[in-house]
């Protein structure tokens, strides 16, 4: 998990930006227990062809070389990777089993 | 440098003389004219900007929110059905603080289907914290599209200038194009505090619990507050640097009128010849145009409207159920404050002509009456 989970805490009106804006990116923001479903990815049937990396609205997908690696701190379970697969590779698995 | 040229061109003007960077725009009548110039200006490498071509007005308006956000001027221009789609979207780019100015070019809603002229479609996007400027002249649509930016980029608040389809949109009026090096001179380029950077990311809009988002409506709220007596000082600015003066009102022989025409838009040189008219029988008569709608110039209103002993609002509008859209602004800056009667009459919806005799007609209506006999008056409308 990324190190920073302070709370975003501000003190008096003059502190507060005009809009709601983090102080930092998202990647201080772990979405991955938002999850009901886990990716899996079959890596003997993945081709490597990174449309699931180019498809997920989180950017939870890393490559390692050209392999694909979900992240899950971020993963949300959405499927979209799994619907996308030109492979059919990537299994959604119910969390927790 | 003078030219004769239509009210929407006096907008592709404006925002080229404003140096914006981005256009988003979908074409709808009456307004496509805007853009299509732009389009041409930009193609013709003439203005530096991304003319981005989109497959809606939603879309439109969140092509110049990620622009605005990313720290470029954006612009577009709409109507109508149009703006009506974009309303979710002018929630987001008043809320998250973007100056993005819009030309909104007043068009009936349908159905019954219509193109032409009223002020239902701006008036529905009153509350979205988007100021309004609704506009008399194509020098004065030109002159607003810059003052907007110059004012827009100081709050961080939108704008839209309005204007009436074609008595205005597509009227030929001649406009001093005024010179870019004393344009650039006036308004400074945009520096966006709170863009979008890839080097130092943050995300914008997030969830904020009911501990803060009070503050953040409170603060866009602030913004228009400091943005009424910022209008007044760049539209005093502006008249300094380029020889015409402009204000939250502009008052036609108000000062000793017993019966004041509160009007809006393009019914305002009507509404003067009119008073000139009645003027030349002894009749103490004057025209008050309401130039800003939001943020509402509610001490201006309150002094313009002072001595007057009759307020007679037309509207080109109409909040079914209720009243005209103008007639219940003014009639809540007065109250408390000035015991005059306000009459309200809904006139020229969807595009019908408000002729002087229309005016006068108004006023006869008014006649002798200390107070109005009705809460509302339709004028001519078929029996």
């Amino acid at each position: 998990m990324p190190k920073s989970r302070k709370k975003i805490q501000f003190n008096n009106l003059g502190e507060l930006p005009p809009m709601a804006m983090s102080l930092r990116s998202m990647a201080a923001n772990p979405t991955g227990s938002w999850r009901n479903l886990r990716p899996e990815i079959r890596y003997e049937d993945c081709i490597q062809c990174m449309i699931c990396w180019k498809y997920c609205p989180d950017a939870a997908i890393e490559l390692d070389g050209e392999k694909p690696v979900i992240n899950l701190d971020f993963c949300k379970g959405c499927g979209i990777c799994a619907e996308e697969c030109p492979k059919k590779c990537i299994a959604m698995l119910k969390e927790g089993k | 440098m003078k030219k004769v040229i239509m009210g929407n061109h006096a907008l592709s003007h404006g925002a080229t003389l404003a140096r914006v960077q981005v256009i988003a725009a979908y074409p709808i009548t009456p307004q496509t004219q805007v853009v299509e110039l732009l389009s041409e200006i930009v193609a013709d490498q003439k203005l530096k900007a991304a003319f981005i071509k989109v497959e809606s007005e939603h879309s439109a308006m969140a092509a110049c929110i990620g622009a605005s956000s990313a720290g470029a001027r954006a612009f577009t221009a709409t109507s109508s059905q149009g703006l009506a789609l974009m309303h979710e979207l002018l929630h987001w780019a008043a809320g998250a603080r973007l100056p993005i100015v819009m030309a909104e070019v007043n068009r009936a809603m349908a159905p019954p289907w219509s193109i032409w002229s009223d002020q239902n479609d701006s008036l529905s996007q009153r509350d979205t914290g988007w100021m309004q400027f609704y506009c008399q002249s194509n020098q004065e649509v030109l002159d607003t599209v810059i003052q907007a930016y110059k004012i827009c980029e100081k709050v961080l608040m939108p704008a839209m200038i309005v204007l009436d389809a074609f008595s205005l949109s597509h009227t030929y009026e001649a406009v001093d194009i005024p010179d870019q090096e004393l344009v650039d001179r006036y308004l400074p380029p945009f520096s966006f505090k709170y863009k979008l950077d890839v080097n130092d990311p943050h995300t914008f809009g997030g969830l904020t619990k009911p501990d803060w988002y009070m503050e953040f409506r409170y603060k866009m709220h602030e913004a228009l507050e400091q943005a009424l007596p910022l209008i007044k000082e760049e539209g005093k600015r502006f008249g300094d640097m380029f020889g015409r003066a402009y204000d939250t009102l502009d008052p036609y022989r108000v000062d000793d009128a017993d019966t004041v025409l509160v009007t809006s838009g393009t019914a305002a040189s009507t509404a003067r010849y009119t008073v000139d008219k009645l003027r030349r029988k002894g009749k103490k008569v004057g025209n008050l145009r309401v130039r800003v709608l939001r943020p509402f110039p509610f001490a201006d209103i309150r002094r313009e409207l002072a001595n007057a002993k009759k307020i007679v609002v037309i509207d080109r509008n109409i909040s079914f159920g209720y009243h005209g859209i103008f007639a219940q602004e003014v009639k809540s800056a007065l109250y408390g404050h000035c015991s005059a009667p306000v009459f309200c009459f809904i006139a020229g919806l969807g595009g019908r002509d408000i002729f002087p005799e229309t005016i006068e007609g108004i006023l006869a209506e008014c006649g002798r009456a200390k107070k109005p006999k009705q809460d509302i008056y339709w004028v001519e409308v078929k029996k």
